[in-house]
């Protein structure tokens, strides 16, 4: 398939709760092997897209394409088996599991059947799936928490262990929900690193993010949401500069506040 | 062996198997208050096929075993479309059901009870749980323990990594209902006589405690409760009637002490880390393969 043929395309797609319309005739394409942002203000519906495209929700209407595949109706656990891995936006780890064990996780995708679940991988050291899980953990610079609980360790950590075990397996499209979120400047330049290296293998990322100084130094497309519809897309150069996100992103001139201020004085 | 002692070993590793029966449903965060059902499915089964058709013990509660499995796996449709406290209750419903049922069921006796004629002696009991314990040990050492606690965790995201999460609920339900019919049939077997009233709620209870109090996180915790309520009334034997006082006070000093139980993960890990040397970062990545071939 050519390169300019979108990995995943959102065709029409709507979803209402309720009342509640959050994402309202939404047609997106993630071109392939791009690292595209998703931004927009909050309740503009970037996690219900997110949470429509793994199939956490069924669309109301519309369709969802993966590499050309209509995925519309495949249930939520067989998406990941299509390519399809993500994070979460509150670090969404299993409390009871160590890192690795959470690691391995991210695995099972791959190893589905009766064999693949009866894989040894807490029996036998040197089984392959607990190997390759530990190798990730060593490119990652994590294996010193191997074995901690994941509750106990920092924010920032859970945070990198998280997209572990979201590229174990092995995805094609990776959505990220603010993976920036909460973390200090140190943290985002090292997550930041870790994303463009795992991006040299061409993977495709699709992120929500706030942090436009994030988006503006990993992504190279960028589309805008508001109130659940697509407003603007375009690098993020484009984005910065078009005049309709401004005002989502920094509200009507600044003299509205004064003239406010003006209002209560008087 | 004095019988006495015989008497206790018995009743230990009769209440480990159940134990092991009640830990697999709450690994997977189902709190299955029908256990005595289908220990009773067991107990009835087994003697059956060893009274009627005359097959060795352990062979007719291997069977039982697969029996009460069989039920479960029959059940576990409709019962485990309910959650949380609703599905404690469904599962209650069914013990009380199994137990309505045996009761009118001349073919076993009734309500008057069923004598077993077969016996087995403390060594076939203590191998048979000491088998069951083996088993499960080694099945929460492969992904499906894994897969099991991450459903018991965060059955969403357990889903979204592409774990069929009503898969596993419906396997931990019927293996962990397979284990208690396994119990049922042991017990059916040492104590010759059986009867309805003995598979009752607070049997289902007492099993559901040993799990939750020696902890559902690893799969020590159902040995050692088992363990430590099956010998501890024992040991308060002196106290007579004030035993159970002793024994309840016991039960709730822990609950408050230890809310996640006697064992915690957490806990394992910690001491596997003292015993275990961290091994060197560059060393391991030296050692590692990039990947699992296929």
């Amino acid at each position: 398939m050519s390169a300019t043929h979108p990995i995943l395309r959102l065709e029409s797609v709507s979803k209402h709760f309720g009342g509640l319309r959050v994402v309202e005739d939404l047609n997106l394409a993630v071109r392939r092997g791009v690292r595209t942002a998703l931004i927009g203000p909050n309740g503009a519906g970037k996690t219900t897209v997110f949470n429509l495209i793994t199939g956490v929700f069924p669309v109301d209407a519309g369709r969802i394409l993966l590499d050309g595949v209509d995925i519309t109706a495949t249930s939520s656990h067989l998406r990941i088996g299509h390519g399809i891995a993500r994070s979460f936006q509150n670090i969404r780890l299993m409390p009871h599991l160590s890192t690795l064990e959470n690691v391995m996780v991210g695995q099972h995708c791959r190893n589905r059947g009766v064999r693949g679940v009866l894989q040894p991988v807490n029996l036998v050291p040197r089984n392959r799936w607990r190997e390759a899980a530990r190798a990730a953990l060593v490119d990652a610079g994590l294996i010193e928490y191997e074995r901690s609980t994941v509750g106990n360790l920092p924010y920032g950590v859970q945070k990198r262990i998280e997209l572990v075990r979201a590229l174990m397996a092995q995805p094609r499209l990776l959505l990220l929900d603010e993976p920036a979120a909460g973390l200090n400047p140190a943290e985002t330049e090292a997550l930041q690193a870790q994303l463009e290296k795992i991006c040299i293998g061409g993977l495709t990322v699709l992120v929500v993010e706030h942090d436009m100084h994030f988006v503006g130094a990993l992504c190279e497309d960028v589309i805008v949401l508001d109130f659940g519809r697509k407003i603007a897309e375009g690098s993020p150069e484009d984005i910065r500069r078009n005049p309709l996100v401004q005002e989502i992103y920094l509200g009507a001139p600044v003299a509205q506040p004064m003239e406010r201020h003006s209002a209560c004085s008087a | 062996m004095s019988g006495y002692l015989e008497g206790v070993l018995v009743l230990l590793a009769v209440n480990v198997v159940f134990a092991y029966g009640g830990f697999l449903p709450l690994a997977a965060g189902q709190l299955n208050l029908g256990l005595a059902g289908f220990a009773a499915i067991g107990a009835y089964s087994s003697a059956y096929l060893s009274n009627v058709f005359k097959l060795p013990p352990l062979i007719a509660i291997a069977f039982a075993g697969i029996v009460a499995g069989a039920v479960a796996l029959i059940v576990a449709a409709p019962v485990l479309r309910t959650r949380g406290i609703y599905l404690a209750l469904a599962t209650f419903a069914l013990g009380q059901i199994v137990q309505a049922i045996i009761l009118n069921l001349e073919v076993v006796g009734g309500a008057a009870g069923y004598p077993v004629a077969a016996f087995i002696r403390l060594p076939a009991i203590a191998a048979t749980a000491t088998v069951v314990v083996a088993l499960v040990w080694l099945l929460f050492a492969t992904r499906f323990g894994i897969a099991v606690t991450a459903v018991h965790d965060d059955e969403t995201v357990a889903d979204l990594m592409g774990i069929d999460v009503r898969a596993f609920q419906v396997a931990a339900f019927a293996l962990g209902s397979a284990i208690a019919g396994v119990g049922g049939g042991l017990y059916a077997h040492h104590f010759s006589f059986i009867e309805a009233q003995y598979f009752n709620i607070s049997l289902s209870i007492t099993i559901v405690l040993y799990v939750l109090l020696g902890g559902t996180q690893t799969v020590f915790g159902p040995l050692l409760g088992a363990a430590v309520f099956t010998l501890l009334p024992e040991v308060l034997r002196a106290s007579a009637n004030w035993r159970y006082v002793a024994f309840a006070a016991a039960l709730i000093v822990l609950m408050a002490l230890r809310p996640e139980g006697l064992v915690t993960g957490a806990q394992l890990r910690r001491l596997l880390g003292l015993a275990r040397a961290q091994p060197r970062h560059a060393e391991v990545a030296a050692a590692l393969p990039k990947e699992p071939s296929g």
